[in-house]
């Protein structure tokens, strides 16, 4: 399929045309020298992108989605569907898979690769079905002994009616239950996008890891402005994100991200299989720091965890304050 | 901020009990006036009438929105409540300001502070409701919107835990635009602690009786608001994840009458009963006496 650039990845594509010509034709110096340079113009843009050129990486249309990042990091993948009440939901990919050789239970989001399989998907927007289908998983690799793996790559639920007549947000709170009692190791990395309840659906976690441009956000950057704003100006959108601070930079420093991997140059779109690789291996190093532990340990750290998340922000008025 | 207030970092010990709440001081339509209009029906009432109706239009029955001082005096047991963690406050992790000139985090926090005479969003504490004790938190909306940030989380965990340890049936009334969007990404985890507690007091058997009122939505609708035991909705709430507006900006349509309002989740099967708050004392006190295993009320 043919690459997507964002408008500041534009220096890139003739580069890559260029490198592609010589690679069919197989002159191997000229490729190395392009490869060469590439990296090298990548890593220029990659210095210079704000809060919000990251977002676009994180919603870029080549960016693995959860279903091929399992694929590289599992074999034996056996997807699990339906809510058992209502229907399946595409936007939700789950089901039980190997890594290194050991069972355990994957749930993400699915964003959808070709524009057909997005809007079949619905961008990864995820109704009360998708929760409901997750939490069941959720609950099997609890009984099980499972280890849960999850991917968060969601602009958020799906704000339809359809969701709030079948309980959007109850679905959502489930599978925040779900994973928070959860007594097997679990891991969530933020794969792409995080945006606000549909994503901390998936989040809740012993360790969240992040790709370099993923990011997890209490409102997309297009709803703050708004909010802020009511015409919601382009500026006022890249303005709102970055007040957000919802990059993995910004959330390895608050605590709520305890991990963030490098991404290869130019953007894990640039080469998937590399991205999702290193993702994997701190994911093994992840789940073997929590391999020993029993699972009421896991669950006190697990809130514990979750406790000390802004703990250093609060403090105690002691002096009675004037009210006017 | 902190240091001029006199603030020291978390210690976290409970009040000594607090004189129960005053008559109502709400703001609404001015503080001395004498008529307070409907928002619903627009009709004008005496202030004095609709406070001894519990702030329920005598036209239309809508429910007006409370201020934490009006929803204790007309739900606790007269001298029983006790305010836990008051001063407890959060900070300003992002730096945040509304626009390049506009105003501080800090600063919008402060106003709500001397609009309502709180320190945060939710009050919590415990109190006898019709002679059942139960740990309660009322989240007030008057306070930027009832918005849960990182002491709003640290003050329902601690309320939910309190429930645990001293086996008190745990009754929060709900009134939420969301997660606080000022303190970014840690307010959004808020709904996981708060929800994570909630599964400790499942475990434990202690319940849980959530009672909506208007409005709860966004990350508050979608964590502690949706866990309950027994969920009561008063009437005409609004009650969902998505606001109504994003809804109708996704769909393209105005929406349909009634949608996500108390009455509708009914139908939809999202709460047991919507109760007139005429009766809602009452109600509480009978379901609570019926989870805790308390005699009936002497007749
Ligand atoms: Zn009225």
């Amino acid at each position: 399929m043919p690459r997507s650039y964002l408008d500041f990845e534009e220096p890139l594509r003739e580069l890559d045309r260029r490198r592609d010509a010589a690679a069919i034709a197989g002159d191997e110096m000229q490729v190395e020298a392009l490869d060469r340079e590439i990296a090298s113009v990548a890593r220029a843009i990659s210095a210079g992108l704000g809060a919000w050129q990251r977002i676009a990486l994180a919603r870029h249309p080549d960016r693995p989605t959860a279903i091929e990042a399992f694929r590289v990091l599992c074999t034996d993948f056996v997807e699990l569907r339906g809510d058992r009440c209502f229907g399946d939901d595409p936007a939700v990919v789950a089901g039980l898979a190997r890594r290194n050789g050991r069972p355990l239970a994957v749930v993400g989001h699915q964003r959808g690769r070709d524009p057909g399989d997005r809007v079949r998907r619905n961008f990864g927007m995820a109704r009360p079905e998708g929760f409901r289908k997750a939490r069941r998983v959720f609950d099997l690799a609890g009984r099980m002994g499972l280890p849960i793996l999850t991917l968060v790559d969601t602009q958020g639920a799906w704000p339809g009616t359809e969701s709030e007549e079948r309980g959007i947000a109850e679905s959502i709170s489930g599978c925040l239950a779900a994973l928070a009692g959860a007594p097997v190791p679990v891991v969530a990395a933020l794969l792409g996008e995080g945006g606000s309840g549909g994503a901390l659906a998936f989040a809740v976690a012993d360790r969240l890891l992040a790709l370099e441009n993923g990011c997890l956000s209490v409102i997309t950057p297009e709803g703050c402005a708004s909010i802020l704003d009511r015409k919601r100006t382009p500026e006022g959108v890249a303005r709102a994100a970055e007040s957000l601070r919802m990059g993995a930079s910004d959330l390895l420093r608050l605590g709520v991200v305890d991990v963030v991997v490098p991404e290869p140059e130019g953007g894990a779109h640039r080469d998937p299989d590399a991205a999702v690789q290193a993702l994997g291996r701190e994911i093994d190093r992840a789940f073997a720091d929590l391999s020993e532990i029993s699972p009421a340990a896991l669950r006190s750290l697990r809130d514990e965890r979750l406790r000390r998340l802004g703990r250093s922000e609060l403090a105690v008025l002691v002096e009675p304050e004037q009210v006017c | 901020m902190k240091s001029s207030e006199g603030a020291r970092r978390e210690a976290g010990e409970p009040s000594p009990p607090e004189t129960p709440p005053g008559p109502t001081t709400t703001p609404r339509g001015g503080d001395e006036a004498l008529f307070v209009t409907c928002p619903s029906c627009r009709g004008p009432s005496y202030r004095k009438d609709v406070e001894r109706r519990l702030l329920v239009c005598g036209t239309c029955g809508h429910h007006f929105r409370l201020t934490v001082e009006e929803r204790l005096r007309i739900t606790v047991d007269r001298g029983t409540w006790q305010e836990t963690w008051p001063g407890l406050v959060g900070g300003d992790p992002l730096h945040w300001t509304e626009a390049p000139d506009g105003p501080a985090y800090p600063e919008r926090v402060a106003a709500a502070r001397a609009q309502t005479g709180h320190r945060e969003a939710v009050v919590t504490g415990t109190a006898e409701i019709e002679s059942v004790p139960v740990a309660l938190g009322v989240m007030d909306f008057h306070f930027m919107g009832g918005t849960m940030g990182t002491a709003v989380g640290e003050k329902l965990a601690r309320l939910v835990d309190l429930a645990r340890e001293t086996r008190r049936p745990l009754v929060v009334f709900t009134a939420s635009g969301g997660a606080r969007m000022q303190e970014g990404t840690l307010s959004l985890v808020q709904m996981a602690k708060v929800v994570a507690a909630l599964v400790r007091l499942r475990e434990a058997c202690v319940p849980y009786v959530c009672v909506l009122t208007d409005p709860t939505t966004g990350g508050v609708c979608a964590s502690l608001a949706m866990r309950g035991d027994v969920q009561v909705a008063e009437p005409g709430a609004l009650i969902g994840f998505a606001g109504p507006r994003v809804i109708e900006q996704t769909i393209q349509q105005t929406l349909p009458p009634g949608f996500q309002r108390a009455e509708t989740l009914l139908l939809q099967g999202m709460v047991d009963m919507v109760v007139h708050r005429g009766d809602l004392r009452t109600s509480l006190g009978r379901l609570l006496r019926a989870l805790s295993k308390a005699p009936d009320a002497a007749r």
